[in-house]
């Protein structure tokens, strides 16, 4: 942990976690969680099932609230906040069970997303008011601009439930994409992705990256895909943070082949 | 829908109004010209408490279709619009304001109250969904009842009668208009939009930015509104009523009435509250076996058609009007959406 | 004179309290097993009243005891209460709370309505079904049958919680909710516990008819649904899907009802029980013995 003490002119880091934990019936789920996301960096957050990666999803998108430790977006503090008001902030997150708006079109998920940058009143919409059909107009635009970029535009009035698995999860990126966030939280977006599709996936992460400036931070298990695109890497396992550093480090790391290949369970344990 | 074109909607806007136009002169000449003789009140009547059903109903769908949440209290949200436009109608009855001015107060004043209340209902009750907040709308419309029957001014417990009787059918029937405009126009906007997302997946809507609690709450202040609006007619309209009536038969009635006609369909909701209020009074012999044909409909729609009758379907007059001028020609984007939507709900 | 009048209360709200118990038993079976609200379960309680209020006068007339009645209308309540669960919860199944909930209302609004019908408007006078002895206690009148009504309902409590605690049939009870699918390899036939789930829950609401008619004597068709919506009550404050709960909810619902009424305000009492529902509700939605459960992200 260094801290940026005299450099005044030195960016705040877009994710600044400080030692989050949580506790859920008396088993730290998640302990002195600490990490540092820069602008336009892509970290990867990896560990073993049951590690406590969604969990720290959770707590960055204020589902649960950190009983330990604070984190800022920006510089600015977000304990306390609930999950819109996390969103409204600048951190948006996909879901490793793909949460779409199931019924409604492909178009009205990615509009929802928008909402919060839409103003007209009540009264305007009934009285179907010139603002209502710009700003409606505008929204529309936009969403179909986001459907562009993960390559379903053509989909937009499909039923969401109705697409292929790996157009769900693209259809979730949009989505996030459309809170206009900082930073993206993308919890497993290749899981049960073949190949192919994985591959498309990883342009559409770089060209989001290119485009809008974001930072990423990546759960997945999906070893490949994580050494190819992550900058920095960190491990996580029973809820503590084992190792942390750059792809090829990582790889090497004796504590991460430990944790993800099992030496002996109690040894494993005592090393924790 | 496509919304950069705003002159078409206008268009389809006005050749609604027109539908509207048609059907309320259609009805006047049928009830004016006293073709039906005797029965021309009877049936003018049946037709108002159609009218008030189909407010009712209709902002009851949008609780339960547009939002996915039961009430089981709506009946109570009827009774503070019911009561409180009669009170003040009584209060205001030697100011001698003309009658249509003072229907209007007392429209407002009752959705007015509802809405009130509705906050004041919502707030704490969204906390919970599904099976659990059904039984707080209940307990929250009973504690209402009770309420109405010791309050002095609701009648104490007995039949509160003498309202000024300021609606008719002809203003009843502009009044649904306007009210199931309103409630369209909700649904087809950004705010419609945003509680059927909370409807599909309320995790991930606050994950997209929408905060949860505030469009739960609009929403069900937004159908109490309505529900108000549906209680001052009533009252106007019977001039007598008491507390009792508004029970929780009575808000299982309006329940039955939006699941059999469809939820989330308006369309459905405006037919199914339409027929099932006036059919049982024209059979009136089979007025007792009413609730226990209901019931069994129900069952049946439940087990073979959950989505109700209608499904998520609107009827749109300009849809039919295109595909009678030039047949198949229209079949554009936006039936397709909607068959798939009905589609999907199945 | 106040001692006796405080006394008398107690034995009332006791004596109250024990037919919500009773009738809330059946709703949180069900809603332990099925996540279900049996909205018609109110209206078994109607269906065992109407039963005695027929069958009571041939057992006086046979020269038998008239509470022996209540064989019949457990068997009655019984075939009702399964022939419900196969016919219309049993098809929509797995479709969803919603689509449950509206059926459990829609089958409440038939059985009432089909009462109607069948039995008329007019409420029904039930016989006398025991002829017990008052007894002067402190200047207080009691009324054995209160407190044989309270003896029963522990007992049954009891026998009930000791069933699905000790027996094979009462541990497959317990599993089911738990996990439908691992249950149903385990070897447990998930429908026939449902079914018999019912068949106890109606059992009970039979026995609550009897009391209830020994304190109430008098039936009306819309008898159960607000008498069930009050016992639901006491399940969901008591901890839904417990025994004990029910009963602790049973009574507190019965107590407190019979002290508003006689104590504070008699035109209230209902919004007062309506309104520790919602206050329960809100502040610990699992109830006085229950566990909460969270939804997972």
């Amino acid at each position: 942990m260094s801290e940026p003490k005299a450099n005044e002119t030195k960016k705040e880091p877009v994710l600044k976690a400080q030692h989050l934990g949580i506790i859920f019936g008396g088993l730290k789920a998640v302990d002195d969680f600490c990490l540092e996301i820069g602008e336009s960096e892509l970290v990867g957050l990896i560990g073993p099932n049951g590690a406590g990666k969604t969990t720290v999803f959770n707590l960055l998108t204020g589902v649960y609230q950190p009983t330990e430790g604070s984190y800022y977006l920006c510089g600015e503090k977000m304990n306390g906040k609930k999950t819109h008001q996390v969103v409204a902030a600048g951190i948006a997150r996909t879901f490793q069970n793909i949460r779409l708006f199931k019924k409604l079109t492909v178009l009205e998920n990615v509009k929802i997303a928008m909402n919060m940058y839409m103003h007209y009143s009540l009264a305007s919409s009934i009285l179907r008011l010139p603002r209502f059909w710009k700003e409606e107009a505008d929204i529309e635009e936009k969403a179909y601009e986001l459907l562009d970029i993960v390559h379903l535009k053509d989909k937009a009035d499909f039923i969401a439930e109705n697409l292929p698995y790996g157009q769900q999860r693209r259809l979730e990126i949009a989505r996030a994409l459309a809170t206009g966030m900082k930073l993206l939280l993308l919890d497993e977006p290749a899981a049960g992705m073949n190949p192919t599709e994985t591959a498309e996936l990883l342009d559409i992460i770089n060209v989001i990256r290119d485009k809008f400036h974001i930072s990423v931070l990546l759960i997945e298990h999906d070893m490949s895909l994580v050494m190819k695109i992550c900058e920095r890497i960190q491990v996580i396992d029973y809820g503590v943070t084992i190792a942390s550093g750059k792809p090829e480090e990582i790889a090497n790391n004796p504590r991460v082949i430990e944790a993800y290949l099992g030496k002996d369970d109690e040894e494993v344990a005592l090393s924790c | 829908m496509n919304v950069k074109n705003p002159k078409k909607h206008f268009i389809a806007y006005l050749i609604n109004l027109a539908g509207v136009l048609v059907l309320f002169f259609l009805l006047m000449g049928l009830f004016k010209s006293n073709v039906l003789g005797a029965r021309t009140a009877y049936l003018m009547g049946i037709c108002t408490t159609a009218c008030y059903t189909i407010v009712m109903v209709t902002s009851l769908n949008i609780l339960v279709g547009v939002m996915g949440e039961f009430s089981l209290g709506h009946a109570g949200f009827m009774s503070v619009g019911a009561y409180a436009s009669a009170i003040v109608t009584n209060a205001l009855a030697d100011a001698g304001l003309p009658t249509i001015l003072l229907f209007v107060i007392a429209l407002l004043v009752g959705g007015v109250a509802s809405a009130i209340t509705g906050v004041l209902v919502g707030i704490p009750a969204l906390r919970l969904r599904g099976d659990y907040l059904a039984i707080v709308t209940v307990a929250f419309a009973e504690i209402i009842r009770v309420a109405f029957c010791n309050f002095e001014i609701t009648g104490g417990g007995r039949t509160m009668s003498g309202i000024a009787k300021l609606s008719n059918f002809y203003w009843c029937f502009w009044v649904t208009v306007i009210c199931v405009t309103i409630m369209y126009m909700f649904v087809r906007s950004r705010f419609g939009r945003t509680v059927k997302a909370i409807r599909e997946d309320y995790i991930a809507a606050s994950a997209s930015g929408v905060n949860v609690t505030f469009y739960k709450v609009m929403t069900f202040t937004f159908s109490a509104f309505f529900a108000g609006v549906a209680g001052a007619m009533y009252a106007h309209y019977m001039t007598a009523m008491i507390p009792t009536i508004f029970n929780f038969n009575y808000s299982a009635e309006f329940l039955t009435e939006v699941i059999i006609g469809g939820t989330g369909s308006l369309t459905g909701s405006i037919i199914g509250a339409a027929l099932l209020s006036a059919l049982p009074e024209l059979m009136r012999q089979f007025s007792t076996y009413r609730m226990l044909a209901y019931s069994i409909v129900l069952v049946l729609v439940m087990i073979f058609k959950p989505g109700g009758i209608f499904g998520t379907y609107e009827f749109s007059l300009t849809r039919i009007l295109k595909k009678l001028l030039s047949g198949e020609l229209f079949k554009g984007k936006k039936k397709l959406t909607d068959e798939m939507g009905g589609a999907a709900h199945e | 004179m106040q001692l006796a009048l405080f006394i008398q209360s107690v034995i009332n709200g006791l004596n109250q309290g024990a037919i919500y118990a009773l009738i809330a038993l059946g709703y949180t079976m069900v809603y332990g097993i099925i996540r279900m609200i049996n909205f018609a379960h109110g209206d078994f309680i109607m269906v065992g009243a109407y039963t005695l209020f027929y069958t009571i006068p041939l057992m006086i007339s046979a020269g038998m005891p008239a509470w022996l009645a209540v064989i019949v209308a457990i068997a009655v309540c019984v075939i009702v209460g399964v022939t419900v669960e196969v016919v219309a919860y049993r098809p929509v199944r797995g479709q969803g709370s919603m689509t449950a909930l509206i059926t459990a209302l829609a089958m409440s609004l038939f059985l009432e309505n089909l009462a109607m019908v069948l039995f008329g408007a007019n409420p029904k006078s039930v016989p006398a079904i025991f002829t017990l002895p008052t007894v002067n206690f402190l200047g207080a009148t009691l009324q054995t049958k209160y407190l044989l009504t309270f003896g029963i309902g522990a007992v049954i409590m009891i026998l009930l919680q000791l069933f699905v605690k000790k027996t094979k049939l009462g541990k497959a009870m317990r599993a089911v909710p738990q996990d439908k699918e691992a249950s149903t390899l385990m070897g447990i036939h998930v429908n026939k516990i449902i079914t018999t789930t019912f068949a106890i829950g109606s059992g009970l609401a039979a026995v609550a008819a009897l009391m209830y008619c020994s304190t109430y004597p008098r039936c009306t068709t819309d008898m159960g649904s607000m008498m069930g919506l009050k016992a639901f009550i006491a399940a969901v404050l008591g901890g839904i899907g417990s025994i004990p709960g029910a009963m602790l909810g049973g009574l507190v619902v019965g107590l407190i009802e019979i002290f508003v009424k006689v104590y504070i305000a008699p035109g209230w009492y209902e919004a007062i029980t309506y309104g520790l529902l919602i206050i329960v509700l809100l502040v610990k939605p699992s109830g006085i013995l229950g566990k909460n459960v969270g939804e997972k992200v």
